[in-house]
């Protein structure tokens, strides 16, 4: 059996008995950061495909199929072209912001990657403020945006940060009250630790009603945060040219692009981690035999699953709703979502000190 | 895991637990920083006059961008770093819960009523009315 757990542990081993602690903790580094890297380029790549051929599907078409086999290559083609285009930086623009919001919203989506479990055993820091940390450092991508369109001195650039500055900053209340709900359950900010309280079933089911509202609001909030269909209004095509990055072209748009992508990755992460146990195979209480054959799937098959199943759900709504008006989406939030996950936050409480959950 | 380790033999600190981040930052740093040099190598240099004015679609482009905005924008920010920072609030209650019990609860519960009451305020005063 393949587990991810083994491969780091005689990793670990290895370089330690090979060289001395701090250079093996120097080559750890480097093969981490150098992971790191691959996954961000491998995530890209793979969601710009799932995204074209999710919307072919769903609008009876082909989608790509020129470059390489079901047109797999298609969007590493697309990157080598974005590589080899100019890179402007536009005449009245704030030249140093200009180039430095590239980085900022690129580092708050790497960052945010380091918490995250991806197999059992296999989580790059595990630190006991995990969701708070993703909390906190997935606001800073804002301050990136806005950075994005003032810098740009073009009205299209700056009416679509101030609204993705509006919408994403709403959001996160609902999408922060909908967090804490799970944290109520399993009474730990660490990632590990909310996983380990789904050993004996995920908290959607677990946690009844208000769990599965809560997950509804978050999954709502999330594809708001990271400006989707139907909430894409920071870049609504028809209307702004492309929003915060209609004056970055070649790397520099494509970072944008990728960053948006990666959070897409890390949203769902985050909610399959919360909701549906992460790396934890589905187990059902105190059936033993049953669990395990679940355990039989390797758990990073668990959570990738989970993780995918819930980007196609987002990709799913893109192709589904029509989008909405920045009145109407400050209205969804604050009128609807915000008064609804503070009654079902309370509704969880409830839930919770009656030991009403499993 | 192989940074857990590692933070757990360098030094017990809570500053050598946040070194993993530290490490990720300058990655991220240097990989945004590489395909930006790259682009800049690799891509052409043909830079004329029009090229560099800003967008608008086509037309010449008229103006500066940075006018004064709809206030709405700042009002929503404001309402959020008061709402923002109740959230905050709940963090540590919410890890603690099951040892606050009951009397938790209530606290919250009161703490809550009053955030609600506020809010209440802010729909009945329109400051969410978008005309």
């Amino acid at each position: 059996m393949f587990s991810l757990e083994n491969i780091t542990n005689t990793t670990h081993t290895w370089l330690n008995q090979t060289f001395s602690p701090t250079l093996a903790l120097l080559t750890e580094f480097l093969i981490v950061g150098v992971l790191v890297i691959g996954l961000f380029a491998v995530l890209g790549l793979v969601l710009v495909f799932m995204e074209r051929k999710v919307s072919a599907v769903m609008q009876i078409r082909l989608g790509p199929n020129r470059v390489g086999p079901m047109g797999i290559f298609q969007t590493l083609a697309d990157t080598l072209k974005l590589v080899m285009k100019e890179g402007l930086t536009p005449n009245g623009a704030d030249k140093f912001l200009f180039n430095l919001a590239p980085f900022v919203v690129m580092i708050t989506a790497m960052l945010i990657l380091a918490p995250i479990a991806f197999a059992k055993g296999f989580q790059m820091w595990d630190i006991n403020i995990g969701v708070l940390y993703v909390s906190a450092i997935s606001s800073i991508s804002v301050i990136g945006i806005l950075m994005a369109g003032w810098a740009s001195n073009n009205k299209y650039s700056l009416l679509g940060a101030m609204r993705s500055g509006a919408q994403i900053v709403s959001y996160e209340l609902s999408a922060g009250l909908a967090v804490l709900s799970i944290v109520i359950l399993s009474g730990s900010l660490s990632i590990s630790d909310i996983i380990a309280s789904q050993q004996n079933g995920w908290w959607i089911f677990k946690g009844h009603i208000p769990a599965i509202i809560a997950f509804v609001i978050f999954i709502i909030a999330v594809t708001a945060e990271t400006n989707r269909a139907p909430f894409d209004l920071a870049e609504a095509e028809s209307e702004l040219t492309a929003g915060f990055h209609t004056e970055y072209s070649g790397m520099k748009f494509a970072l944008f692009f990728l960053a948006e992508y990666v959070n897409i990755f890390i949203v769902c992460a985050i909610g399959a981690t919360l909701f549906f146990g992460g790396w934890m195979p589905f187990h059902i209480g105190s059936w033993t035999a049953f669990n395990n054959i679940m355990d039989y799937i390797p758990s990073s098959i668990w959570f990738f699953g989970k993780t995918f199943f819930l980007i196609f759900l987002i990709m799913w709504f893109r192709w589904t709703f029509p989008r909405l008006r920045i009145d109407q989406l400050l209205n969804l939030e604050w009128k609807y979502l915000l008064p609804i996950s503070m009654f079902n936050l309370l509704l969880m409480t409830f839930v919770a000190i009656m030991g009403w959950y499993f | 895991m192989i940074f857990m380790e590692v933070s757990s033999a360098a030094a017990n600190t809570t500053v050598a637990n946040y070194l993993p981040i530290v490490i990720q930052f300058i990655f991220a740093a240097g990989f945004v920083g590489t395909t930006m040099v790259a682009t800049h190598l690799l891509g052409p240099k043909l830079q004329t006059k029009k090229k560099l004015q800003a967008f608008e679609s086509g037309i010449k482009s008229v103006g500066n961008a940075r006018q004064p905005f709809a206030v709405k924008y700042f009002l929503t920010a404001i309402l959020f770093v008061l709402f923002d920072v109740e959230v905050i609030f709940l963090y540590p209650w919410a890890v603690n819960f099951m040892e606050l019990g009951w009397q938790g609860v209530i606290t919250m519960g009161l703490f809550m009523g009053l955030l609600l009451a506020g809010f209440v305020y802010i729909v009945k005063s329109g400051a969410l009315d978008w005309e």
